[in-house]
C-alpha cells in the first residue's frame, strides 16, 4: 500500500485534488447529464432537447411559424392542459383530508376550508381551475371550429376532442356532489333525475314496466334510489379515478394525433401569407439538411420535410417551449387571483327534506337547466344528444378545403358569422321571451298529452329554428361550410343566452326576475 | 383479400358481391366472436354496479295524525316526503316528490309548488303548470285504529282514493 501512495505524481494531480474538483463540478454535471445532450445551444442539441426528453417528446422538434402566432390558437389547448395539471395537484392535496361519507364529507370540507393550513386557498384554486377548464375547453373547441381545423386529416381528432369535452363536464359534475352541502345535494338530485328522464317518454307510451332505461341509468349512477352514501362513493370514485384516467388516455390520443396529422392546421398558402422571416427572430433553423432520407413505409414522402423548405419553421426549443410556459404561468396566475379574492361556496349541510330555492346546477349546466325547466327528457338528454351528434358530424359533412386554417374561413366567412350571431341571439331571446311572458302549451291548453309537450317545447323549437337556418345558409351559399358556420354560431349564441338567463334571471320557483334584489324573501 | 379473390374477374357490382372465400369467412367469424365475447364480458361486469339490495329505508311506515290536524292542512311526517290530509272522516296521502326532477314540493293553500323548476300541482296532485310530466302520486294507506295509519310509499293508488275512518 505504501508504495502506491509514495508514487510520484508526474503532472497528474493528486486524487484528493480531483475529488474536490469533481465535487465542485457536481451541480453543473447534474444539470448537463439531466439534459442528456447538454445545453440546447445548437440546432442538434435543441432538437435532442425535445425528442430526447420523455416529457417533451410529444412536441415537434420544429414548429411552423404560422402555428407559433398567438392568433393561431390563443394557446387554448395548452391552457386546458395547464388547468388539468393544476387540478391534479390541488385535487391530490384535497384528498389528504377529504372523507367521502355523507355529513362527514361536509365536515371535512369545512375543516379544509377553516382549519387545514392553506386548505381554503387550495380548495379555491381547485374550484377556479375547474371552472376555467370548462371555459377554456369550450373556447378551444370554438377556435378549432372557426379556423376549420377539424378538416381532413384531423376529423377523428375532433371526435376525440368532443370526448374530452364530455369527460371534462363529467368531472365537474361529479366534483359538484363532494362537498355534500345543499347546493351539491340538490344539483345532483336534479342531475340523477335527468338520467331517469327517459321515463317521461316511456311513461307516456306506457312501456316503463318492460323498458325502464331511465330507472336503470339512475340506479347505476346513484347505486340507490336517492342521493346517499352509495351515490357519494360512486361520484368520488369517478371524480378521482375513473374519469381522470379516461381523460389522460384521451389526451394522449389527442396530442399524438396532432403530431401524426401534421401539426396544427395552416392554410396551404401559409408561407406566402407569412412572408419572409423578420431579422430579429433568434434562433432560426440554421443548418439546413444536406441529405435526403428515404423513410419509405414510415412516413409519407421521401424526406422528413417534404414540399416546403425548413425556412418557415423555428426550433421548438425555445420558441414553442417559451410560449407554452407563458400560457401555463398565465393560467396559474388567473386561477390564483380568483382563488385569493373569491371563495368557493359552501352552504349548509345537505338536507334531503328541504330543497334549495332556487336549486341551481353549476353555471355551465344552467343553459341545460333552462331547457330542462320545460321538458326533463328533451332538455336534459334529447337536445344535448342532438347537439353532440351534430357537432360530431361537422367534419364528416363539411369536406370543403377553402378557408382551412383561417379564422372564420370558408364560404360567407366573417359576414355569415355576424348575421348568424344576430339570428342566433334573436331566436333564443324571442323563444325565451314568449315562454316567460306567455307561458307554454300546458297553460294554454291544460290536458295536453305529455308527449306533445316533450316534443314541442322552447328547447326543441329553438333547435329546429337553428337547424332550419343552417340548412337555409347551406343552400344560399351553396357550401357545407356555410351551413356548419351558421349552426355552430347559433349553438354558441343559444348556449350563452340560456346560461345567462339561468344564472342571473331565474329566482325562487325558477320564476323570471330582472334582478336578484327582486326575489321574494323566504 | 386472398390471392384467389384478387385474380377473380372484377365485373361483379358492389351490390352483387362474389362469394366470400372460406378463409375470409373464418377470419371474420373469429373477429366477431372475439367482439361478442368482449361485449358479453362487459355486460356481465356491468351487473356489479347495479345493486341487488337497495340501501333505502323501508317504504312502509306508521304514522299518527295529530288530533289537531285541520281539514285542508297537510301533515308531513318528519324525514318522509308524504303529505297526509284528513277531511272529515276521509284520510289520504300524496307524495311530495316532484315528478319532474325529484325536488320536494311545498304544500300551499290551493295545491303544491315545486321550488326547482316552477311546476304547480292542484290539491289532488294534478299538474297545473310547468314541466312535470305527471301528477303527484297518491300512496296506499291502511287504517290501524285511532289516529294511526300505515303508509306504503311503494304502492300508488288512483288519485281520489281515500281511507274512511
Amino acid at each position: 500500500m505504501s508504495t502506491i501512495a509514495e508514487k510520484p505524481s508526474d503532472g497528474v494531480e493528486a486524487a484528493s485534488t480531483r475529488f474536490l474538483e469533481n465535487l465542485r463540478a457536481v451541480p453543473r454535471r447534474i444539470g448537463e447529464t439531466m439534459l442528456r445532450t447538454g445545453a440546447p445551444n445548437s440546432d442538434r442539441t435543441r432538437s435532442t432537447f425535445v425528442f430526447g426528453n420523455v416529457f417533451l417528446h410529444l412536441h415537434p422538434v420544429r414548429a411552423h411559424r404560422w402555428s407559433l402566432r398567438w392568433s393561431a390558437t390563443w394557446g387554448l389547448g395548452i391552457a386546458a392542459v395547464s388547468c388539468f395539471l393544476i387540478l391534479v395537484v390541488t385535487g391530490v392535496l384535497l384528498m389528504f383530508y377529504y372523507k367521502p361519507y355523507p355529513d362527514v364529507a361536509y365536515l371535512s370540507i369545512k375543516d379544509i376550508h377553516f382549519v387545514v393550513p392553506t386548505g381554503r386557498f387550495i380548495r379555491n384554486v381547485h374550484r377556479w381551475a375547474g371552472n376555467m377548464m370548462v371555459v377554456v375547453v369550450l373556447l378551444h373547441m370554438a377556435r378549432v371550429f372557426y379556423t376549420a381545423a377539424y378538416r381532413a386529416p384531423r376529423e377523428f381528432n375532433w371526435i376525440i376532442g368532443m370526448g374530452l369535452l364530455v369527460v371534462t363536464l363529467g368531472l365537474s359534475f361529479t366534483g359538484y356532489l363532494l362537498p355534500w352541502d345543499q347546493l351539491a345535494y340538490w344539483a345532483i338530485t336534479i342531475g340523477a333525475n335527468i338520467a331517469q328522464s327517459p321515463r317521461e317518454v316511456t311513461d307516456a307510451l306506457g312501456i316503463t314496466e318492460w323498458f325502464d332505461v331511465g330507472g336503470l341509468q339512475k340506479l347505476i349512477l346513484l347505486g340507490s334510489e336517492e342521493v346517499g352514501e352509495e351515490a357519494l362513493i360512486r361520484f368520488y370514485l369517478f371524480h378521482v379515478m375513473v374519469l381522470p384516467l379516461i381523460l389522460v388516455a384521451l389526451m394522449a390520443v389527442h396530442f399524438w394525433r396532432i403530431r401524426k396529422d401534421g401539426g396544427l392546421t395552416r392554410p396551404l398558402d401559409a408561407d406566402r401569407r407569412l412572408g419572409r422571416l423578420p431579422n430579429d427572430v433568434y434562433p432560426v433553423f440554421t443548418e439546413a439538411p444536406q441529405k435526403t432520407y428515404n423513410l419509405a413505409a414510415i412516413v409519407k414522402g421521401h424526406t422528413p420535410n417534404v414540399g416546403s423548405g425548413p425556412e418557415q419553421t423555428l426550433p421548438a426549443m425555445p420558441h414553442l417551449m417559451v410560449a407554452e410556459a407563458a400560457v401555463f404561468m398565465l393560467t396559474i396566475a388567473i386561477a390564483v387571483l380568483f382563488a385569493i379574492f373569491i371563495d368557493a361556496p359552501l352552504k349548509e349541510v345537505a338536507n334531503p327534506a328541504v330543497p334549495e330555492n332556487p336549486a341551481k346546477a353549476p353555471w355551465y349546466f344552467l343553459g341545460l337547466q333552462e331547457l330542462v325547466a320545460h321538458s326533463a327528457f328533451m332538455g336534459g338528454i334529447g337536445i344535448p344528444m342532438i347537439v353532440l351528434i351534430g357537432l360530431g358530424l361537422i367534419p364528416y359533412l363539411d369536406r370543403e378545403t377553402e378557408g382551412t386554417g383561417v379564422w372564420f374561413g370558408g364560404a360567407g366567412g366573417g359576414a355569415l358569422v355576424f348575421w348568424s350571431t344576430i339570428y342566433g341571439l334573436a331566436a333564443v331571446v324571442a323563444v325565451e321571451a314568449v315562454a316567460i311572458y306567455f307561458g307554454w302549451i300546458r297553460q294554454w291548453w291544460p290536458g295536453t298529452p305529455q308527449l306533445v309537450i316533450t316534443l314541442i317545447n322552447p328547447g326543441t323549437l329553438l333547435t329546429a329554428l337553428y337547424a332550419i337556418y343552417s340548412l337555409w345558409c347551406l343552400k344560399k351559399y351553396n357550401s357545407t361550410r356555410a351551413g356548419a358556420l351558421a349552426l355552430f354560431t347559433c349553438f354558441v349564441c343559444g348556449f350563452v343566452v340560456l346560461t345567462v338567463i339561468g344564472s342571473y334571471f331565474r329566482g325562487p320557483n325558477w320564476d323570471f326576475y330582472w334582478s336578484p334584489s327582486d326575489w321574494p324573501g323566504h | 383479400m386472398t390471392t384467389e379473390a384478387k385474380s377473380a374477374p372484377t365485373t361483379r357490382s358492389r351490390l352483387d358481391p362474389e362469394a366470400m372465400p372460406r378463409r375470409d369467412f373464418l377470419g371474420l367469424a373469429a373477429w366477431w366472436s372475439a367482439a361478442a365475447a368482449l361485449l358479453f364480458a362487459f355486460l356481465g361486469s356491468m351487473r356489479l354496479p347495479k345493486a341487488a339490495v337497495l340501501p333505502s329505508a323501508s317504504k312502509k311506515f306508521r304514522v299518527r295524525l295529530p288530533a289537531s290536524l285541520a281539514s285542508g292542512h297537510a301533515f308531513i311526517p318528519s324525514g318522509r316526503s308524504v303529505a297526509l290530509y284528513r277531511e272529515g272522516n276521509r284520510v289520504y296521502a300524496i307524495s311530495t316528490i316532484c315528478t319532474h326532477l325529484g325536488c320536494i314540493v311545498k304544500p300551499i293553500d290551493d295545491g303544491f309548488d315545486c321550488p326547482c323548476h316552477g311546476s304547480k300541482f292542484a290539491k289532488d296532485g294534478a299538474v297545473l303548470k310547468g314541466p312535470a310530466p305527471t301528477g303527484l302520486p297518491w300512496y296506499e294507506l291502511k287504517h290501524l285504529g285511532g289516529d294511526d295509519f300505515l303508509v306504503d310509499e311503494g304502492k300508488t293508488v288512483a288519485a281520489g282514493t281515500t281511507v274512511i275512518v
